[in-house]
């Protein structure tokens, strides 16, 4: 018998052999994948029940933090400062999953993003292994934000053109990220269908997730584009001063000028009165493929590479769409028609001309530091795109200046610093419009850049971008200036 | 009566039981710091508990059997061991019954060593055992007493004490088995003819490869339970085939389970949702399949290190504690960790599949292999179903899953592995 009880032991070598096989499939070879299955909610209990590091503002006030909790979980996230820094920090849910920075630097705040090799204490001693995030906003400056816009739907960004270093991220409405965070699932579940329902739609990021019509404060964008091509200098030409434009093309249609005024002249003057009649012209002389590519340049059409969770990329139309619609080419070059920017690409247009042609990479995150303020990782700042050259941006820095000196943004003066701005008043029909500025200060030697935008005020001069809009930016970038 | 060879294998017993102590004892702590951050308040009685218990095996081979194999009881300490932290970790409730059950499974290992003093004196009792195992393997079916859990009626109830018969039926007909084929064997193995090259058994020696099938059947289609079905048929056929050394047993074997395979998959809807969870789990992953697939993401999570103890979650695995219980131990070990319970099988399988090569009598020849089978078989069927192998079969994980039955039928198995390896080197010495 000793022959078949030796093809009995091979035989269970081989069963034994199976099982060691299937278990390197399941445990190494298809584990990425089952861990990552949409069924399986291990990893979400997981972050759940773990520590989890806490999100400050630059200068340490705590927006996010978890303290111990007694139910499944371990621990409970809360927002001390509730709706203040929602769209940044965004909310940690069990129901509805993670958003804005909660979601971005996830493996970050749990710890996982640290590589390290086998520690034997980690066996016997529970090491606080979470990260903590300083993120570079201020908390003076959105609270400064958030006051100025109110009860106005709208949107504030401001960021330092140097770095691309988000300062404030303000908009309105928002919502309290505490009440999705809550373990409960029946007032979570609640509070989610109200938010939802809710059509000011309070969960939406205005600043860098949702797009209106710049306006004209797009006319930055029209006269970067026209130095840089040498289509106009400040001196040449000087544009007919006109109460409307007929275009080309159209049927008989004509572009007239805001409030029905007469302007015209060279580009400084043009800017400074946001002269429609001279920057239309502008745009049909420039021609659909400059100003196609100049939008391309200062971002448009791209995802600004900001670390928060999917952000909308402005629109300015191709080329070929005006190959047969001048008409449609001088609207889009005062910031109409098709074009839509969110708050964050328009601030982004600022910065660029504030830092020499260069828009820098904007980012809310200043460092990362480990359970025993270690830092981890600390922000370098980098470009993302060259617009126009140092001198282009420094001949329209100029022009901007002169708007808010004696133009249409008057209202964006500080007193001892120069300020470079631009209106801009889009109207969307029904008698509304969304108002803008945008601006940046000192001019000579920029450190903020803002743009401010304020949804569906009325159509009527005195609710222009430069009589709403400027003096939020002014009150921002004093701020920020610590004047 | 201890030889030389005899005490060399109680030391080294005494050794590895040790080593096996250790480890369980370092698992537990290290699992209570796992979960609360603190040693368990409860450790150092538990650790007298399992030393006593270890202690109390060690001793008891010493007595009664102190020629035997010495690597079988520490591999059964360390599988026992490492079930127990397990269980501890996920139900304390069931831990204090495992304790008592881990008591009363080396009592019974004691008493099997002590009662049989030679193995092949139960070769007598053949009969005795083999109404004590078709009692056992039908006393489910007896209206009153049977047990429906789970949808399987495996179980008895007497008065407070519930216990699976089964569990001990398959002991019972090991002995049987052995006994009955050693005195069939020239029968069984030259009553062949060649047909066309190959062996073919007379007719009339099929009968009871028929009965052990029709039997299986019965396990199958009224106590619904496919794992012992499986178990008591495939013992049958691999002992006839040790016995016979005939290749066309393992061949009818192999049609005749095929047959009722797909008999049962034709007849059950539950034979077919075990096969539809086996091929394609993830439709099935919210019901019939979210056992398997749960117990999938728990090998997953545990990767190649595991979690670490006491900080995964297994027990959002059904039955975690039983059937399951490997799907913690992927979890919170990795890899290495079920790597390691398997060579600790494996080890077990090598020494027992030793001792039947070692020993000379046929029927403790046979005896031992079939009980090493039964081991080897069981381990294969459950790890199998767990790790989406094979279908799932519900049984338990000898030595290492939570349960009475199984525990204390396992280590009178492990008694009698031990006792026949005695009796070779006691006869070898010319001691007994």
């Amino acid at each position: 018998m000793n022959a078949q009880i030796r093809k009995l032991g091979v035989v269970m070598i081989v069963l034994f052999s199976a099982l060691f096989i299937q278990l390197n499939y399941l445990q190494v070879i298809q584990a990425n994948d089952l861990n990552n299955h949409p069924a399986n909610s291990r990893a979400v209990v997981r972050d759940f029940s773990q520590p989890r590091g806490v999100i400050q503002t630059a200068d340490g006030t705590v927006i996010a933090q978890s303290v111990p909790s007694n139910n499944a979980f371990k621990f409970q996230r809360q927002y001390p400062l509730g709706p203040l820094f929602a769209h940044v920090t965004g909310y940690f849910s069990f129901t509805y999953g993670s958003e804005g920075v909660e979601k971005e630097y996830n493996d970050a705040l749990t710890g996982k993003a640290r590589k390290e090799g086998f520690n034997p204490r980690d066996l016997l001693i529970e090491r606080d292994k979470t990260g903590s995030v300083t993120l570079t906003l201020r908390r003076d400056l959105q609270e400064l934000a958030t006051q100025q816009l109110g009860d106005r739907k709208g949107a504030v960004v401001a960021l330092d053109p140097r770095t691309g270093a988000i300062l404030a991220l303000a908009d309105y409405p928002t919502y309290d990220p505490s009440s999705l965070a809550s373990h409960a699932q029946e007032p979570v579940r609640q509070a989610w269908t109200e938010l939802n329902a809710d059509p000011d739609k309070p969960l939406l990021p205005r600043t860098y997730r949702e797009r209106y019509p710049p306006g004209s404060s797009f006319k930055v964008v029209t006269t970067a584009a026209a130095l840089a091509t040498g289509t106009a200098t400040p001196t040449q030409p000087s544009y007919p001063t006109l109460r409307e434009l007929p275009l080309p093309n159209s049927g008989g249609q004509t572009l007239a000028n805001f409030g029905g005024g007469t302007c015209g002249g060279p580009l400084p003057e043009a800017l400074r009165v946001s002269c429609n009649t001279s920057f239309a012209q502008l745009g049909m002389d420039l021609g659909a493929q400059k100003m196609s590519g100049a939008a391309d340049d200062f971002g448009f059409n791209k995802v600004p590479p900001i670390d928060l969770p999917y952000g909308a990329a402005s629109n300015f139309p191709p080329a070929s769409s005006f190959a047969r619609d001048q008409p449609g080419l001088a609207k889009s070059a005062i910031g109409q028609q098709d074009v839509a920017a969110t708050p964050l690409q328009m601030a982004l247009v600022a910065a660029g001309i504030a830092n020499n042609g260069v828009i820098m990479t904007p980012h809310v995150l200043a460092e990362i530091r480990d359970g025993e303020g270690e830092v981890l990782q600390r922000y370098q700042p980098k470009p993302w795109l060259t617009a126009v050259p140092p001198s282009v941006a420094n001949q329209t820095r100029d022009m901007m200046v002169g708007v808010v000196a004696g133009g249409s943004g008057t209202r964006a003066q500080i007193p001892g610093v120069a300020v470079a701005g631009k209106t801009g008043t889009a109207q969307t029909g029904l008698g509304k419009s969304h108002t803008w500025f945008i601006s940046f200060a000192p001019a000579e030697a920029p450190q903020v850049a803002v743009a401010v935008m304020l949804e569906d005020q009325p159509s009527a001069n005195e609710f222009t971008g430069g009589a709403l809009a400027a003096p939020i930016a002014q009150a921002v970038m004093r701020a920020a200036l610590s004047l | 009566m201890s030889t030389l060879l005899g005490v060399a294998r109680r030391n080294t017993e005494l050794g590895l039981m040790v080593m096996a102590a250790v480890l369980t004892a370092g698992a537990y702590a290290l699992a209570g710091l796992g979960r609360s951050a603190s040693l368990p308040a409860n450790l150092v009685p538990f650790l007298i508990v399992i030393l006593a218990l270890l202690a109390a095996a060690h001793v008891a081979t010493r007595h009664f059997a102190p020629n035997a194999d010495g690597i079988l009881l520490p591999l059964a300490g360390l599988l026992n061991g490492v079930g127990y932290v397990f269980i501890a970790r996920l139900d304390s409730d069931l831990a204090a019954l495992q304790a008592m059950w881990t008591a009363l499974g080396v009592g019974a290992f004691v008493a099997t060593l002590a009662l049989v003093r030679r193995a092949r004196d139960i070769e007598r009792l053949r009969y005795t055992f083999a109404l004590i195992g078709i009692g056992l393997l039908l006393m489910p079916l007896i209206p009153v007493i049977g047990q429906n859990i789970n949808g399987a009626r495996l179980w008895v109830k007497l008065g407070p004490l519930t216990f699976q018969p089964g569990e001990l039926a398959k002991i019972a007909l090991a002995v049987f088995f052995a006994s009955y084929l050693v005195e069939k064997q020239p029968l069984l193995a030259m009553g062949t003819q060649r047909v066309a090259g190959i062996w073919v058994p007379n007719v009339r020696h099929f009968g009871p490869i028929v009965l052990a099938w029709a039997f299986s059947l019965i396990v199958m289609f009224w106590e619904k339970d496919l794992g012992s079905s499986l178990l008591f048929f495939a013992l049958f056929i691999t002992m006839l085939w040790v016995a016979t050394a005939r290749n066309i047993y393992l061949g009818i074997g192999l049609g005749m389970f095929a047959a009722g395979a797909l008999i049962a998959y034709s007849v059950f809807d539950h034979v077919q949702t075990r096969i539809s969870i086996l091929t394609d789990p993830w439709s099935v992953a919210t019901g019939a399949g979210y056992q398997t697939v749960q117990a999938m993401f728990a090998f997953a999570a545990g990767g190649l290190t595991g979690t670490n103890l006491g900080q995964g979650s297994p027990q959002r695995i059904p039955a975690v504690s039983t059937d399951f219980i490997f799907a913690a131990i992927g979890e919170e070990l990795g890899l290495l960790g079920t790597v390691a319970v398997l060579v600790a099988f494996l080890l077990m399988v090598g020494a027992g599949l030793r001792v039947a090569m070692r020993v000379e009598s046929p029927f403790e020849k046979l005896l031992a292999a079939g009980l090493t089978a039964i081991l080897g078989l069981q381990t294969f069927i459950i790890l199998g179903g767990v790790t989406r192998l094979v279908p799932l079969t519900g049984i338990t994980l000898p030595f290492v899953s939570y349960g009475g039955s199984s525990l204390i039928s396992n280590y009178i198995l492990l008694a009698l592995l031990l006792r026949i390896s005695a009796d070779d080197v006691e006869r070898k010495a010319g001691v007994a």
